[in-house]
């Protein structure tokens, strides 16, 4: 080999090496570019739902917009949804709060296995909550019905990151305040609460977002929300201005619930102040409460898993044999595993460009853009479905009905969970190891590809695996945008049980929790490393 | 008048319910009493015990045995206890745990009544009593250095004007040069605030210069209480001696006031016993001047005999020397400190004196 072709090998030098201003990935690294332009790209194809609504709100005209949204009917559905949101989030919180405390810092026997008890009800998709609740007191709907669901399906989004907060505290702030006459009650509120602000904001968000998103839980017990509203206006009138418009609506409470917490959140650090280690917290005595203190946990999980449970192996004993339609089974699940590891797939290798770039040059472009790809993450499935049904019935028919038009769908919905992992796992690569790397006659790609990625592979599978848990439990998009004769595990289980043929749902309920479980699993240890244990 | 008075505190650790691991004994009986507006420091090497002591003064934990009292009141007795809130004692903890949701005002006035008219003019006056600006009031902990960060803590356990004061390894999370002006700032504060206190060190030199009593604790047992002087000059055994600091041991005979040892005879602190003894002396208690190559005196004097230099450590200001005595048949090897200023070739023939007494371990 000589030199005239190693030379193409050796990496043209940064115009200042090491610093990375903003939009410095465009003059530092200009072999590589073309990640802000792959990024630019993601999160314009991102933000067409979003352009979407506007578009159809501007082409509707005024007065059929006023005409269809300042009606009782929305405001029935806006008064249902703000009560739902309003009555879930608080209680989710409290009960979040009490269980973290209890598996974290107390003596409560059993506290690992009640800990992950707490974390599993993930596993369980809400709509197989509901299912549950439902065939075991059929008369459950309306308003209350809903919170109480909502509340054991959801509140373990409030529980993993409050627990990974109290795990990660410095007690020696509460022997502080307690040193300075706060009794214990008084050190909770003022000292350990307010230090879990940011994970109950961060989980109360979350949510509050899967409560405007979810559509099977509400349609199975009769309570009416935005979503089930477009979904049954859809199903009457196609995409006609109705449905958009209640979208739309749908789209301003989501970015109201965003706005109201960025603006609430505040701008506190929360971080251990000073040097040192954190002496390890010791477990509160519960002493004579121990027993009434084992009964919140336990009803908890009877609830959110034992009804669950039981409600299945009820319809499955019942169902006997014939319930096991196996070349049905077979398919669906062979469809649903297909089509989660080709969207997960599709979002996580979209996600690199951004990844790299919120860590490696960060700056005003790399934050809008990313941004606008968690915005339209935010966004429920239905008012993404609504959005590609439209632009691809109006100016790519071909790919209407397709795979492809699922495949973007799970993308623009799920590009959020994999940027996050990817981000954490880019974080982990420093960047001295890709200068180490470029150093030693690598070119930037080769530099990313062996050992940027490298190191950011557990980030990616985890990325990975997060897409694909919700894609498998993914209900909504996947009913509106599938292609004829599509039978995913969700799907099958929903047109089983809207026929109340609840026994032959309960096979396709059993196979989406134990495809969960390991997931759910993955989260649950996440949330542990996070906190450094 | 004693404020502090510990009577055979014992605490063990551990769950019974763990498979092999016996309960770990953090502290063993341990008698204290402090003085009124008096500092204690108890000092030992980590695992010593120390810090569950100190947890236990301010209620964090309870003694499994043994009672707490504070000026006559009884805080704990055995596992029953009153509660840290109710006790009004300061704490200042390694890292002062200020909390990072609150301002370093809010820090500061935390014990205060939240609608105490006086409120606002007794955090300032804290902040001036441990020489903060009134304008950091306003700032967030981590806006604020190490050494900025520990003042506010101590303002905040000063504001409830507390009985005893309890300091965590206060200093050791500064650097080296501002942690001995703080140490002897907070030492000059608390002592014109006439607060009792305890100060919690695994560091030797803090413990002796911030304390007027101080408290060497091992293995769950307070080993020796004294004076710092008493302490270092006169410790009750070889490992408290080595401990607080470095020490020459050396087996000898004791008569009439007078050990015979390697270095010759050498006056010690204790004239009446007689017989074979342990003598220690401090390194900085040995004196070396050059001695003239060959002129081994035949006519040497008591306590002065001579030795060669087998290596020398440069520091700076002091040179630490390793001196091997000629006339010694074990051949014992000293270590001796000199003015950094003059420093024997290796292999010199230098001759050691010794200045003031020699301990006599009993």
């Amino acid at each position: 080999m000589t030199l005239r072709t190693l030379r193409p090998a050796v990496p043209r030098m940064p115009l200042r090496p090491g610093r990375f201003s903003r939009f410095s990935c465009f003059s530092s690294f200009p072999r590589l570019s073309w990640f802000a332009v792959a990024a630019v790209l993601v999160s314009l194809v991102a933000l067409l739902p979003l352009g979407f609504v506007l578009w159809m709100a501007v082409h509707t005209g005024w007065d059929t917009v006023v005409a269809l949204v300042f009606r009782p009917r929305v405001g029935e559905l806006l008064v249902n949804t703000a009560l739902l949101v309003a009555l879930t989030v608080p209680l989710c919180a409290v009960l979040a709060v009490a269980l973290a405390w209890l598996t974290e810092r107390s003596d409560l026997p059993g506290a690992r296995i009640w800990a992950w008890l707490a974390a599993a009800p993930l596993a369980v998709p809400a709509f197989v909550h509901s299912y549950a609740w439902i065939s075991l007191w059929p008369g459950l709907q309306g308003l209350m019905g809903g919170v109480m669901v909502s509340v054991l399906a959801y509140f373990p989004f409030l529980y993993l990151p409050i627990a990974a907060a109290l795990r990660r505290l410095d007690p020696g702030m509460e022997d502080a305040a307690a040193s300075l006459g706060k009794s214990p009650w008084g050190v909770f509120f003022r000292v350990v609460l307010p230090q879990l602000r940011l994970p109950i904001w961060g989980g109360a968000l979350l949510v509050g977002l899967h409560l405007l998103a979810e559509y099977g839980l509400y349609v199975m017990i009769r309570f009416d929300t935005f979503t089930t509203a477009i979904v049954d206006q859809f199903q009457s009138t196609y995409n006609g201005p109705a449905a958009n418009m209640l979208a739309g609506v749908l789209v301003v409470c989501c970015l109201g619930l965003l706005a109201l917490e960025a603006g609430t959140r505040g701008r506190e650090r929360y971080a251990r102040v000073g040097t040192g280690s954190a002496r390890q917290p010791q477990p509160a005595r519960l002493g004579r409460a121990t027993w009434l203190c084992l009964l919140l946990p336990a009803v908890v999980a009877t609830l959110s898993l034992g009804v669950p449970l039981i409600t299945l192996v009820r319809w499955l004993v019942a169902g006997g044999a014939k319930v096991w339609r196996f070349n049905e089974l077979g398919s669906a699940l062979g469809q649903t595993l297909l089509l989660a590891g080709a969207g997960a797939l599709l979002t996580t290798l979209v996600a690199i460009p951004m990844a790299w770039l919120s860590i490696r040059a960060p700056g005003r472009l790399q934050r809008m853009l990313e941004g606008s790809n968690y915005l339209v993450g935010s966004l429920p499935g239905i008012v993404v479905a609504l959005a590609l049904v439209t632009i691809t019935v109006r100016v790519a028919l071909p790919i209407y009905q397709t795979v492809v038009t699922v495949l973007l769908a799970y993308m623009l919905m799920f590009l959020p969970r994999a940027l996050i992992n990817l981000r954490a796992g880019v974080a982990q690569a420093p960047l001295e190891l890709e200068q180490a790397a470029r150093s030693l006659g690598r070119t930037p790609l080769q530099a990313l590809w062996q050992i940027t990625l490298r190191l950011a592979a557990p980030g990616a599978a985890s990325g990975f695996a997060m897409v694909f848990l919700a894609i498998t439990n993914e209900l909504t998009a996947t009913l509106l945008l599938s292609p004829n004769g599509t039978q995913t595990l969700a799907t099958a289980f929903w047109s089983h049980s809207s026929e109340i043929d609840y026994a032959g749902a309960a096979p396709h309920a059993l196979l989406m929790v134990l495809l969960s479980l390991p997931l759910t699993w993955l989260l649950y240890r996440q949330s542990k490393r996070a906190a450094g244990r | 008048m004693t404020a502090l008075d510990l009577r055979a505190v014992r605490k063990t650790y551990g769950p019974a319910n763990t498979k092999n691991s016996a309960p770990v004994i953090a502290l063993d009986g341990v008698d204290l009493a402090v003085q009124a507006g008096s500092r204690t420091a108890i000092v030992g090497p980590s695992g010593s015990g120390k810090t569950t002591l100190l947890r236990i003064i301010a209620g964090f934990d309870a003694p499994d045995e043994g009672q707490v009292l504070l000026d006559g009141q009884l805080l704990a007795d055995g596992p029953r206890m009153v509660p840290t809130h109710q006790r009004g004692i300061g704490y200042v903890p390694q890292d002062g745990a200020l909390f990072p949701h609150l301002s370093v005002a809010d820090n500061v006035g935390f014990g205060l009544a939240r609608h105490d008219p006086q409120r606002q003019s007794r955090i300032a006056e804290l902040m001036d009593m441990v020489s903060l600006d009134v304008a950091m009031l306003q700032r967030r902990p981590h806006e604020l250095s190490g050494g900025q960060q520990q003042r506010v803590a101590l303002a905040r356990a000063l504001a409830q004007r507390p009985r005893l004061m309890l300091l965590d390894e206060p200093f050791s999370a500064l650097d080296t040069g501002l942690r001995a002006t703080t140490r002897k700032a907070v030492a000059q504060l608390l002592a014109a605030a006439g607060i009792t206190t305890i100060l919690v060190t695994h560091d030797q030199t803090e413990a002796l210069s911030f304390a007027d009593q101080v408290a060497v604790m091992r293995q769950g047992q307070l080993a020796q209480v004294g004076r710092p002087q008493d302490l270092y000059l006169r410790p009750a055994d070889p490992v408290t001696a080595r401990f607080l600091g470095d020490a020459v041991v050396l087996p000898g005979q004791l008569s009439g006031g007078w050990a015979t040892c390697a270095l010759g005879r050498v006056a010690t602190d204790d004239a009446q016993r007689s017989g074979a003894v342990q003598i220690m002396l401090r390194p900085e208690q040995l004196q070396l001047t050059d001695a003239p190559g060959g002129a081994l005196a035949a006519d040497s004097h008591a306590a002065a005999c001579h030795g060669v230099v087998l290596d020398a450590d440069f520091c700076g200001p002091v040179c630490e020397l390793a001196v091997r005595l000629l006339e010694d048949p074990q051949a014992t090897v000293l270590t001796v400190r000199s003015s950094g200023l003059h420093i024997p070739a290796l292999g010199a023939r230098v001759q050691i004196s010794v200045v003031g007494q020699a301990h006599v371990f009993a």
